[in-house]
């Protein structure tokens, strides 16, 4: 496969043809903040946490989509770059009702860890307060809509590890929501094979196991790298 | 040294961050040879005094008098700390807010009529009890702000090293010191 260099933070790198800039920036330990991708599922470009500088271009490009080619130069760390990394994790915290005290992610939430990273100590822009409920109907799973950040990581695991198709995004801007089936209770859906991965996917206390505490909503989402990585490979042992 | 003069204020909050303020325990000790408490809800001062150097601020802006107080504070001092989440984020003081316009009605409503056991009443009585605002807001959305400490609450090592962090004139908190709820 044909390899292609390029300029990471001043170090130069090469990575095979198709690769997007985050693949090559991890696999030479670079470290660019996400929160919409997931290993083991496409990226979809949703979050703009991975926003990079690409020489020659004014617009700041996702790294989890943006495919890299010979010779660009790419910086992943500035003041520009942290600045807007900053208000995008404002923006989220200010969409829904984000009350950390009382969320069962408290300590395992990955949008939390951005914002310590980040150095987010308080939100600028005024808190929507919106009213969104939580869908218990699920015997054994719960959606809180108040914490979801329509990372769509739900979405893709339920369609394309489990192949189940239950969850969808419905709706438009602010309005956007995750739902089951055709917008029905979670608890009704007839393809649900109740099988936990959105659950394992879920960056946030979005969704959840019912009766599980904060303490306990620790998440292994390496599991989800591991199936697909299994079921492509057939490399069952690590 | 002249000891940096420190006030302590408390809104609408549950009072639990001034509680992890006195787990500080010995570091309190310490703290006493270098800060004077002018004003805090531990110390019997009735009227916020001028000329304050430091005021820790918890809870957020839920009604009238913490409005008022927050405007005398502000303007009697020279630097201001959000002191929890509730004076960060509002945290759960705000869940009222996604009722909407009709919030205040509702809550009042329901804790003092539904859910009273004897003598169902609204507290109405003016100039008695402060009236709920129609939003419960952050401290830094109602007056600026220097610093922020979020926690539910800021636990006491986190409190001791911004104490320490200020006092060598580098009260920002980052990283590892960060931590909501
Ligand atoms: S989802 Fe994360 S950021 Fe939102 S309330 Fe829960 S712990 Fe806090
Ligand atoms: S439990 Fe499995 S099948 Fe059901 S919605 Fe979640 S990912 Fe899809
Ligand atoms: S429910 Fe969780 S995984 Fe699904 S979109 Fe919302 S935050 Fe992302
Ligand atoms: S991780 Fe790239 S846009 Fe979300």
């Amino acid at each position: 496969m044909a390899a292609k260099t390029l300029i990471i933070d001043g170090k130069q790198v090469s990575a095979e043809n198709h690769t997007t800039i985050l693949q090559a920036a991890t696999d030479n330990g670079i470290a660019i903040p996400t929160l919409c991708h997931l290993e083991g599922v496409y990226d979809v470009g949703a979050c703009r946490l991975c926003i990079v500088e690409v020489k020659g271009t004014a617009k700041l490009l996702p790294a989890c989509t943006t495919r890299i080619y010979e010779g660009m130069e790419v910086t992943t760390d500035s003041e520009r770059l942290r600045k807007y990394r900053r208000m995008t994790l404002e923006l989220l915290f200010a969409e829904r009702n984000h009350i950390c005290a009382v969320c069962v992610a408290n300590g395992h939430c990955e949008l939390q860890a951005l914002a310590y990273g980040l150095g987010m100590d308080h939100v600028r822009y005024d808190y929507c307060n919106p009213a969104w409920a939580v869908d218990a109907s699920h015997r054994f799973m719960g959606m809180d809509h108040n914490r979801c950040i329509l990372c769509t990581r739900c979405v893709r695991v339920c369609w394309h590890i489990e192949g189940a198709g239950t969850k969808n995004v419905a709706g438009r801007g602010t309005k956007s929501r995750i739902i089951s089936d055709l917008n029905e209770p979670w608890g009704d859906s007839t393809t649900c094979t109740s099988c936990g991965k959105c659950v394992l996917a879920c960056p946030t206390g979005a969704l959840f196991h019912k009766g599980d505490t904060a303490g306990e909503s620790v998440r292994d989402r390496s599991k989800l790298g591991f199936i697909v990585n299994a079921r492509e490979k057939q490399q069952w042992t690590v | 040294m002249d000891r940096i003069k420190v006030a302590t204020v408390w809104l609408g909050g549950c009072a639990g961050c001034h509680m992890s303020f006195l787990d500080l325990d010995e570091f309190l000790i310490d703290l006493a040879g270098r800060i004077e408490l002018v004003y805090s809800p531990i110390a019997d001062v009735k009227e916020y005094p001028e000329g304050v150097d430091l005021c820790l601020i918890e809870g957020a802006v839920c009604n009238e008098d913490n409005l008022e107080l927050l405007h005398k504070v502000r303007a009697r001092t020279k630097v201001l700390v959000s002191f929890g989440d509730c004076a960060v984020t509002c945290n759960v003081t705000s869940l009222r807010n996604y009722l909407g316009a009709a919030n205040v009605d509702q809550i009042l409503q329901r804790a003092y009529i539904e859910a009273a056991d004897t003598n169902p009443v609204k507290p109405g009585l003016e100039g008695i009890v402060p009236r709920l605002l129609p939003k419960v807001r952050p401290v830094h959305d109602v007056v600026p702000v220097e610093h922020f400490l979020p926690g539910c609450p800021p636990s006491a090592p986190r409190i001791k090293a911004f104490f320490s962090n200020l006092l060598d004139h580098t009260p920002a908190l980052s990283g590892a010191q960060l931590k909501f709820g």
